[in-house]
């Protein structure tokens, strides 16, 4: 790297030491990303070709691959059931994020500081982290259960609702279940972007008679900007992907309530069997998340990558 | 990609970064902040109730569980359900999650620290379409390609095994796992390599000899942070595999539920056992762990 600033060769006894930098400068051999590549190549970037294939043809999953033209578009964008879960898509991403961010933004202030408590509250904090959607999924099965659940036994009737019968409540029932998921996962981010402000920002702004609220704003805030759009690009793209949770959950119930993009892919696919119209919805599943992807990192300005390599 | 904006101006500037690297900054050390500490403990009985009901409820006996209140903690304890949870073929799915997630992330491991060790060090067209592919990958909601994916896996006779459940699980975790190890790559001096190379060492025993131990912390860190994943993956499962040879924890859980879905203590009794090892592996090493889960997105 910095032997490029030394290279122009001046006499022609300097050129033997020249050519041992030119064969420093190449580096390594393509050849070590290779296998990487060729696996990811095989089962992410084939696939995603493939979905696109699939969408054009008629497949029961287990017979013959047909090809059909449009008759799997026609059928997907003619059902309401598409447009609702796009609906339901949106409305899920847009409440979990706009509870999950300050919630985990706050935490990530709260447990980056150096109290001994908050040390220890957040080894606490981050438990959900270690289970499977389909174990948290079951835990609040249980304890959302009217009967037996967390209403009765405190004796509070406001809680004891049949929350995931109904179809009311259940969108933001699924939303504090996903929070209470994700949250950890995003105060670790914030934590470890508010780890990385320089200490000397706070002692000047402390010096300058700034208070609390006042350091937070001026200087918490503007120095979070990227791990703010870190989070929040994760907290977006992957509120796509939340399958599993919500069909253990509700299995996209009552009737389609919380039937998201990817569940109603899945059960299109997997128990209608109609793979073609299953793969239609993949690429549109794609397509939204390339689409947010690209538009929340041009938020963050192109020297994004960059600055934060350098930064660590 | 952006080659040109890393180069250090000094020298001196590489090892920098890590020194101011971790430095908590000292919030407000005049009073205590009550709203703050009142909104932590908030958020921990949020985040606690529902972990102390599973295990209160996993302690109790059926009719115990119908008739007491539910948070309070059953007047005499039964370990039964963990009983008829580990007679139901509990270990069998335990070794099977244990064997996808080893054959998954030692592999994965291997040839990302391979093309991370390429794309730091190494120059040209190639390397950087291949480090742009990788971080295309982590933007893509990959879970739309399973019904390619269930296609592939059945054409190649695969359907129904743990080797079905591997091959992509490697492959998903490729990218992010690149990221985080080149993240870490370039943190190592440049000179170092360069003492080696005119040793006269060859890129592969560079590679293993310099690279690996210089960058361990980051290797287990992203070893465990895909382990973690492919441990409570529950989608391939789901449409890969189908019988109970086959099945691995997160799909247990699920059919424990349909089985036994009037037998609450039991199904979260399976919970419970569910995320055992991995409580295990918290409590030994937290600090990896949460490294592993934050590295490469906060720093």
């Amino acid at each position: 790297m910095s032997a490029t600033t030394t290279t122009p060769p001046r006499a022609p006894a300097a050129k033997r030491a020249t050519d041992t930098r030119r064969t420093l400068e190449k580096g390594p051999s393509g050849w070590l990303a290779v296998p990487a590549l060729a696996f990811f190549m095989l089962f992410a970037i084939l696939p995603l070709l493939g979905v696109l294939f699939l969408s054009f043809t008629r497949w029961d999953g287990l017979g013959e691959i047909k090809l059909d033209g449009l008759s799997s578009w026609n059928t997907v964008l003619a059902d309401p059931v598409t447009g609702n879960a796009l609906l339901v898509t949106a409305k899920i991403m847009f409440f979990s994020f706009i509870v999950q961010a300050p919630i985990s933004l706050l935490l990530g202030v709260f447990t980056a500081a150096s109290q001994k408590y908050r040390a220890a509250l957040a080894v606490l904090y981050f438990v959900p982290l270690l289970l499977s959607s389909a174990a948290v999924a079951i835990a609040f099965k249980a304890l959302l259960d009217p009967n037996f659940g967390l209403g009765p036994g405190l004796g509070l009737p406001l809680l004891a609702q049949d929350w995931l019968g109904n179809s009311d409540l259940v969108l933001f029932v699924v939303v504090f279940v996903i929070a209470w998921q994700f949250v950890p996962f995003h105060t670790l981010i914030y934590q470890g972007g508010v780890r990385q402000i320089p200490a000397s920002l706070y002692e000047a702004a402390q010096i300058d008679g700034a208070g609390r609220i006042q350091q937070f704003f001026n200087i918490t805030l503007p120095q979070l900007k990227y791990t703010m759009i870190t989070s929040s690009t994760l907290m977006v793209v992957g509120s796509l992907a939340y399958f599993d949770l919500v069909f253990v959950l509700t299995a996209g119930g009552p009737g389609y309530s919380t039937r998201l993009l990817p569940l109603h892919m899945y059960l299109t696919g997997f128990k209608a069997n109609d793979m073609g119209a299953a793969s239609a919805l993949g690429v549109i599943l794609v397509v939204i998340g390339l689409a947010l992807a690209l538009f929340l990192q041009r938020l963050g300005g192109k020297n994004r990558n960059a600055s934060q390599l350098e930064g660590a | 990609m952006a080659s040109t904006t890393q180069l250090p101006t000094t020298p001196a500037a590489l090892p920098q970064p890590v020194t101011t690297r971790r430095r908590p900054p000292k919030l407000g050390r005049s009073r205590p902040n009550f709203l703050g500490g009142l909104g932590g403990w908030l958020w921990l009985a949020i985040i606690i109730v529902p972990v102390y009901y599973v295990v209160i409820t996993s302690l109790k006996n059926q009719a115990g569980f119908f008739t007491s209140n539910p948070m309070l903690p059953p007047a005499e304890p039964t370990l039964d359900n963990y009983k008829l949870v580990l007679e139901n073929d509990f270990a069998k799915y335990f070794t099977n999650s244990l064997i996808v997630t080893v054959g998954s992330v030692v592999p994965a491991l291997f040839v990302a620290f391979m093309a991370a060790y390429a794309i730091v060090r190494g120059k040209g067209k190639f390397l950087s379409w291949t480090n742009n592919v990788f971080l295309l990958g982590l933007a893509i909601p990959l879970h739309a390609t399973i019904i390619p994916i269930y296609w592939m896996i059945t054409k190649a006779h695969m359907y129904d095994t743990l080797l079905a459940l591997i091959l992509p699980s490697i492959a998903f975790a490729i990218p992010v796992s690149v990221l985080i190890l080149s993240n870490f790559m370039r943190d190592v001096p440049n000179e170092l390599f360069e003492s080696m190379r005119l040793d006269g060492c060859s890129d592969w025993a560079m590679m293993w000899r310099l690279a690996l131990p210089m960058t361990k912390p980051a290797v287990i860190t992203v070893g465990i942070y895909n382990a973690l994943h492919v441990w409570n993956g529950f989608l391939f499962p789901l449409i890969l595999t189908q019988s109970p040879d086959t099945r691995v924890l997160p799909l247990s859980l699920w059919t424990f539920q349909g089985e036994f879905s009037v037998n609450i203590p039991a199904v979260l009794a399976s919970v419970v056992l569910a995320t055992l090892p991995l409580l295990v592996i918290y409590v030994v090493a937290r600090r990896q762990l949460l490294s592993g889960l934050t590295a490469g997105f906060s720093k």
